[in-house]
């Protein structure tokens, strides 16, 4: 077959592959879209959305709201540290090119064992970085909740090793990606490994590092609220409390907190982003 | 004379080439640092302590060997494939809801621009609710997706009652916020002569969309949608932790038995099984490309 029908024949195929698997989906999830507008889930939504106004704007409540939207916040700054931290530290190890491959090895006479010591130790790397980011956040917090206990804290190391996983493979993929020329040109003037990694391959990765890092980070802000339903603090646990006693008009206030809390978050990355990337 | 110009002009360059925030910046980062340190409780000293490196070995070596018995591991596949059809049908719903919000939530297509030129004088009134439709529509999608899928999952299961159909209402809607912003960024971001062609020969609004914008702006929104399906299959796993179906829920039984050897043998499931996705989509993406 040429080309284009080849292609064709593979849309073709997985167009039909999908929409078997909507079909089953569909059936399997009882995907019940008049059951939203039957009876019962009418009233149970209208008593629902009765019970959430007016919000609850107390002063009492308000504190407790401020000190848990810090709390929230808090975490997710030190869980992307954290996890800026161990990406950091295994990116280098991750990196193919910067390993065993690439330009920066091909003068090397080819000495096998060290070289498939170098291909052991990066594909252990990737593969640790692959189980952190696989492992959802929320059993990671699981995880260290039960080794830390409650608070804060465990959110914060759950944040920051699943951070550190996406953050890890993402660097790595930026640092290979990177322009092969300029590091050429380095390489023919003498210079060291070390310093071509740093005057070669960071500056030109360095702007998609801090915009990836700063996305990463307003998602965090939501993973943070997600992580305080399990007992990881801040405004998560607020949530678990308000909707166990049903008390939906606090819950409403909650909710309108989030909303006000990630949309500062997402207008106070883009300016950073702003600030750093166009100097 | 010249040389003391020349001297002065120098110093005026370096004076204004470091801008004020340069300063600001790393002290203000610091200190919110500090602070928010202080207040998430960071203790590095914790996890030195002997109780809790005992705690934390004694619980990993609770987890091996995982449970891989046939009769667990048939227990789980339900759970596993229902995970999977809540990400697709969520999926589904996020793509009915995000798109026609995205073609709204697009300046260029509402009220700025090219396209919308000849709308000047007595129908600027058109161009108004070009604007109002772009604003309310650009609202509604941050509303949607600020609000995390679990928040939208509880609240579904008020609603519904529990099972995968929350889990599915929950994706749909918060994904499709996603989804809906991405796409309108998408279709800003289109070469607008092939519309401006179409509109001139008396094309009207809706066809220029469909023949002029989307077969320009569809491999993006492909590659995307695919991305955000393997996060929505996360999204599905936790969901369930509080009850809207699937291998969430599973973990949330473990747990609760202590039984960690099968917890590890779920987390390896949905290793695995976004894996499987991850690799699944780059293969479309290829092939498609």
């Amino acid at each position: 077959m040429d080309l284009k029908s080849q292609k064709n024949f593979y849309t073709y195929f997985m167009l039909i592959g999908f929409t078997i698997l909507l079909l089953l989906s569909y059936q399997s999830t009882e995907f019940d879209f008049f059951a939203l507008f039957g009876k019962k889930s009418r009233r149970n939504i209208f008593f629902f959305v009765k019970g959430m106004f007016p919000p609850d704007t107390g002063t009492e409540f308000l504190k407790v709201v401020g000190m848990a939207i810090l709390e929230t916040i808090s975490i997710s700054i030190m869980g992307t540290l954290f996890g800026i931290v161990i990406a950091l530290s295994l990116t280098f190890f991750a990196t193919r090119t910067l390993t065993y491959s690439g330009i920066l090895h091909e003068m090397e006479p080819n000495r096998f064992v060290s070289r498939s010591i170098w291909r052991l130790i990066n594909i252990l790397s990737r593969l640790l970085l692959n189980l952190f980011r696989a492992v959802p956040e929320l059993v990671w917090a699981l995880i260290f909740i039960l080794s830390v206990g409650i608070g804060p804290f465990p959110g914060v190391l759950a944040l920051g090793v699943h951070t550190g996983g996406i953050l890890g493979k993402l660097y790595s993929e930026f640092f290979e990606d990177v322009d092969s020329q300029p590091l050429e040109a380095l390489l023919s003037m003498g210079t060291t490994k070390m310093q071509i990694l740093l005057y070669g391959m960071l500056p030109q990765a360095l702007p998609q590092f801090i915009s990836y890092t700063l996305y990463r980070w307003e998602v965090n802000i939501r993973a943070a609220t997600i992580l305080g339903y399990v007992g990881a603090g801040g405004i998560g646990q607020q949530i678990y409390i308000n909707m166990n006693l049903t008390f939906y008009n606090k819950l409403m206030t909650l909710i309108l907190v989030i909303l006000l809390m990630v949309t500062l978050v997402d207008r106070l990355s883009a300016f950073i982003r702003r600030k750093l990337l166009t100097q | 004379m010249k040389a003391l110009a020349d001297s002065k002009t120098l110093y005026q360059d370096a004076k204004s080439k470091i801008p004020l925030w340069w300063y600001f910046g790393p002290l203000v980062f610091l200190l919110v640092m500090a602070v928010s340190s202080r207040i998430a409780e960071v203790d590095l000293s914790v996890m030195l302590d002997a109780k809790v490196r005992h705690d934390t070995f004694e619980f990993v070596r609770l987890m091996f060997p995982p449970d891989l018995s046939w009769e667990f591991i048939k227990f789980t596949a339900k759970p596993a494939l229902e995970t999977i059809y809540i990400s697709v049908m969520g999926m589904a719903l996020a793509i009915a809801i995000g798109f026609p919000l995205a073609l709204f939530a697009t300046n260029s297509l509402t009220f700025a621009g090219v396209l919308n030129e000849m709308a000047r004088g007595k129908r600027s009134r058109y161009r108004l609710i070009g604007y109002l439709c772009y604003g309310l529509s650009r609202m509604v999608l941050n509303v949607l997706r600020a609000i995390p899928e679990l928040v939208w999952a509880l609240i579904f299961i008020v609603a519904v009652g529990l099972g995968p159909f929350p889990g599915v209402l929950a994706i749909g809607i918060s994904y499709g916020g996603t989804l809906g912003k991405i796409y309108a960024e998408i279709l800003e971001g289109i070469d607008l002569r092939p519309l401006e062609a179409l509109q001139s020969t008396g094309a009207r609004r809706l066809q220029v969309v469909l023949y002029g914008a989307l077969p320009e702006a569809l491999p993006d929104f492909v590659a995307y949608t695919l991305y955000r399906w393997e996060c929505s299959v996360r999204s599905a796993a936790i969901l369930g932790f509080v009850g809207a179906g699937g291998i969430g829920q599973q973990i949330d039984i473990s747990i609760r038995m202590f039984n960690f050897n099968q917890l590890l043998t779920l987390i390896l499931i949905i290793f695995l099984m976004v894996t499987a996705i991850d690799q699944l989509s780059a293969l479309i993406r290829k092939r498609l490309n």
